[in-house]
Order: C-alpha cells, then sequence, then structure tokens
C-alpha cells in the first residue's frame, strides 16, 4: 500500500506535473512540496509527489555501502 | 531505473552480509512494519542470506490486513446504492467481506472504479454531479495525505459530491501495543514512506521506553541489509536509537506541508487492528470542518458485526508470534487465488509474500 516509486519531473503547470518513471509519463500532483522543479526526482505514490529524492545523500549512501566493502578484512 | 537499479548491486549485498555476519554474536529479532518491506524482504530472498541467530517477523504493517472485514462490508452496502460511485485503489477489490466483495458487486453491475489517485476520484464526482461518488481511503501515514488533499481541494472547490469513507490509521500506536502486550523483538525496521511523512521522532518514545532500536529503511536489498547492520550494531552495543538509514528521502523533520494537511483534515480516534484489538488514537476521522466530505457521516448505513473465519491465525502472523507455514489453512485451503483470511488477500500480506516467494525454499 506504502509502495512509491522515484519520478524525475519533467514539466510544471500550476501544483500539477508530468513526471517520468524510467520513461513512462504520468500525472502527479505537486501540492504536498515546497518549490519543486523540472529535473529533480521526486517520490511518487498514489499521484502525488510525496518527497524529494536527495541526489546528495543517496550519493552518500553509496559511497558508505562501498567503503563498508572495502574495509571488509575478509576482501583484503 | 535510476535510484533503484544501484541499490540492487550483488557485490554490495555480499559485502553487507559479510559485514552483519562478522558483527552478529547474539540471538536476535527484528519485526518489519510496512507491507513493502514484508514484500521486498522475501522477494530478495533476504531471511537465506542471513545467519540463524537473526530472525526477521513481520508485523502489522499491511493495511488490508489489519482493517476490520467491517470496512469491505460497508463500502459493498454503498456500492449497492444505485446513485453512488465507489471509487478505490486496486489493492481492495479482491478483499472478501463477510459475504461478497467488491469485484463480485461490480461483476454483478454495481458502478466501482479503480483509480490510481484520490484525484481522480474528485475528477469522476465533477463529471457525475447528479451522482454521490466514495473514496475508499485505507492505508497509513504515506497514503493518509493522498486523502487529506483530495478533501481539501473537493472543500475549495466545492465539489459537494465527493466523500472519503476513511479507514486511515497511524503506524506507532500499533508498534508500541505490539511491545505492551509482550511480543519479544529486539529491534524495529520503520516504514521507510511513512517516515517520508512523519519525520523520525515519531519512533523516539518506543526506542526510549522499549529500549528497542528503531532504523527507517528503504526498500532495496542494499536498503534493508544496511538496516538490519545497523540494528545488529545497536543491539550488540547495548544502544536503542531512531537511526535513519533511508536518508535519500527521509528527513528528521519529514514532509511539514503533508503534516499540516493531516491535522487539518483528519482528527485521531479509537480503531481496531486484527490481531490488536481496539487502540485508542489509531485511526483518523474526518474532521469537524469537512463533516459534509465524509462518507461515515452523510451517509449513515447500519453494518452487522462481521465474523472472523474459522482456522485463520492472520491475527497472530501480524504480532509475530507465528508463522505463515504455522496455519493449517497456508496453501491448501487458503491460497492468494482462493484467500481465506486477510493476509493472503493482500499482495502485501505476510501469508502472500511466503507463499509467492517461499515455498520451495
Amino acid at each position: 500500500m506504502c509502495l512509491s516509486i522515484p519520478a524525475e519531473i519533467m514539466s510544471i503547470d500550476g501544483s500539477m506535473a508530468k513526471v517520468s518513471i524510467g520513461g513512462t509519463i504520468v500525472n502527479a500532483s505537486l501540492q504536498l512540496l515546497e518549490n519543486p522543479k523540472v529535473g529533480e526526482f521526486v517520490l511518487l505514490h498514489s499521484g502525488f509527489a510525496l518527497e524529494r529524492v536527495s541526489a546528495e545523500e543517496a550519493a552518500e549512501t553509496m559511497r558508505l555501502l562501498k567503503e563498508m566493502g572495502a574495509l571488509d578484512p575478509d576482501q583484503q | 531505473m535510476k535510484y533503484i537499479d544501484e541499490y540492487r548491486d550483488k557485490s554490495l549485498v555480499l559485502d553487507l552480509v559479510r559485514k552483519i555476519k562478522s558483527i552478529s554474536k547474539k540471538e536476535i529479532a527484528l519485526m518489519e512494519v510496512c507491507g513493502g518491506h514484508t514484500m521486498s524482504i522475501h522477494k530478495f530472498g533476504i531471511p537465506s542470506l542471513l545467519p540463524s541467530n537473526i530472525r526477521l517477523v513481520s508485523g502489522p504493517g499491511c493495511p488490508v490486513c489489519v482493517s476490520s472485514k467491517k470496512f469491505i462490508d460497508q463500502a459493498i452496502i454503498y456500492a449497492k446504492m444505485n446513485d453512488v460511485i465507489i471509487t478505490t485503489f486496486g489493492d481492495l477489490i479482491r478483499v472478501p467481506g463477510s459475504s461478497s466483495s467488491l469485484e463480485k458487486e461490480k461483476a454483478s453491475g454495481a458502478d466501482i472504479r479503480i483509480v490510481y489517485s484520490p484525484l481522480m476520484a474528485i475528477e469522476i464526482a465533477k463529471q457525475n454531479p447528479d451522482k454521490k461518488i466514495i473514496f475508499l481511503g485505507i492505508g497509513f501515514e504515506t497514503t493518509s495525505p493522498t486523502s487529506a488533499a483530495a478533501i481539501a481541494n473537493a472543500y475549495r472547490d466545492k465539489v459537494n459530491n465527493f466523500f472519503l469513507f476513511s479507514s486511515h490509521k497511524i503506524m506507532p500506536p500499533a508498534m508500541a501495543a505490539l511491545i505492551d502486550e509482550g511480543v519479544l523483538i529486539n529491534g524495529y525496521i520503520c516504514p521507510g514512506h511513512v517516515s517520508t511523512i512523519t519525520g523520525s521522532g515519531i519512533y523516539e518514545p518506543i526506542a526510549k521506553q522499549f529500549n528497542l532500536g528503531c532504523v527507517i529503511s528503504g526498500f532495496e536489498p542494499t536498503d534493508i541489509l544496511q538496516t538490519i547492520y545497523m540494528l545488529v550494531k545497536q543491539y550488540e552495543l547495548g544502544e536503542a536509537k531512531v537511526e535513519i538509514q533511508y536518508t535519500r528521502v527521509v528527513k528528521p523533520e519529514g514532509n511539514i506541508i503533508a503534516q499540516k494537511l493531516l491535522k487539518e483534515v483528519f482528527t485521531l480516534r479509537e480503531d481496531w487492528w486484527r490481531g490488536l484489538g481496539i487502540i485508542p488514537n489509531s485511526g483518523m476521522m474526518i474532521a469537524e470542518k469537512y463533516k459534509l466530505h465524509d462518507a461515515e457521516f452523510m451517509i449513515p448505513v447500519d453494518v452487522p458485526e462481521p465474523e472472523e473465519p474459522k482456522g485463520c491465525i492472520c491475527g497472530e502472523i501480524l504480532k509475530g508470534l507465528k508463522n505463515p507455514k504455522e496455519c493449517k489453512l497456508f496453501g491448501t485451503a487458503c491460497t492468494p487465488s482462493d484467500p481465506i483470511g486477510a493476509c493472503m488477500v493482500s499482495s502485501e500480506g505476510a501469508c502472500q509474500a511466503f507463499y509467492k516467494y517461499n515455498r520451495a525454499r
């Protein structure tokens, strides 16, 4: 029920947007977000953008994960 | 797909499993309280990767599973009214009520329409001014803001034939009730998308009062394994903190706009949860100002108390006390194509996830 997927904002018209889910374009309401911008990734749930997906935080998580593997003594 | 594929990387998964094995000494049971996590955990075979001292149990995180059959029975009574159009997410269409389902009623001619957003229900209301359009609102804090936005929009635009029938619930009271009942777990895998709205603060009382680690998790394999690593680490060190693994989406303060909207449109009431019974302040009803859009208030009907199906142990499964394989009906009398209990009905129920992904294991 809480399934939500990352989608990219392609265009904005008032409180509505066209967003791309891996190439498929759907309508989404932006009324739960402050100052959304074209090109940002958002989390899409039942026709609403719930939150931005942070590119910085995503990169940081990936860096941490890779660092974990690199430091593993079994792999040295 | 961006923000999905990279979190399914096999070598990262194996690294994480190795790290978990290297720090995990004690027996530990972790509960996920989101149906999305239940699905991911079984779909990606996470339990098979973990050492035997780490046990994952499913909790009351599937809205269809914890909701009363009475909700479906009442929706069916509405569906039979000539001037009503029912709008609903696809999840509810096959859920059996006491004597029928929305799918069967639709086949018999009732006007029941599947929508993927409550905003579509408002459009249907505008196109059918002589009908009452009832949207079936079910789900936790991820979904309730979208219902709240729909009500606020209908109120603003005076779409007076749009009604919400709310079965919306909030998560923390159920998480506390479980521990109060004596369910033994050592940490919570907290719901990522609920927390996107609420922020991480809602778990602080649970971490403090029950001395339980709470980590907010994403839904991909490396997300879930990193969360398990964080919970195991806390437990081994004797800590009980609230942490966010899913930082690319969840902020500590949550989505303030959505929180304000929830407060504006809903008030809390007691609600019934399968397995847990009545929990105070755990359900969401429509606030006084918006009663014009409340299906229960504007279109009151009498609904008989439903009976729970005999032999079904869904209630105990939702509390993590039993697993689906311990049910006599599982996989024989009760299957996804012919379900008896709520945990098999829903695509994110523990029984259906077990049936789909674990039978061969």
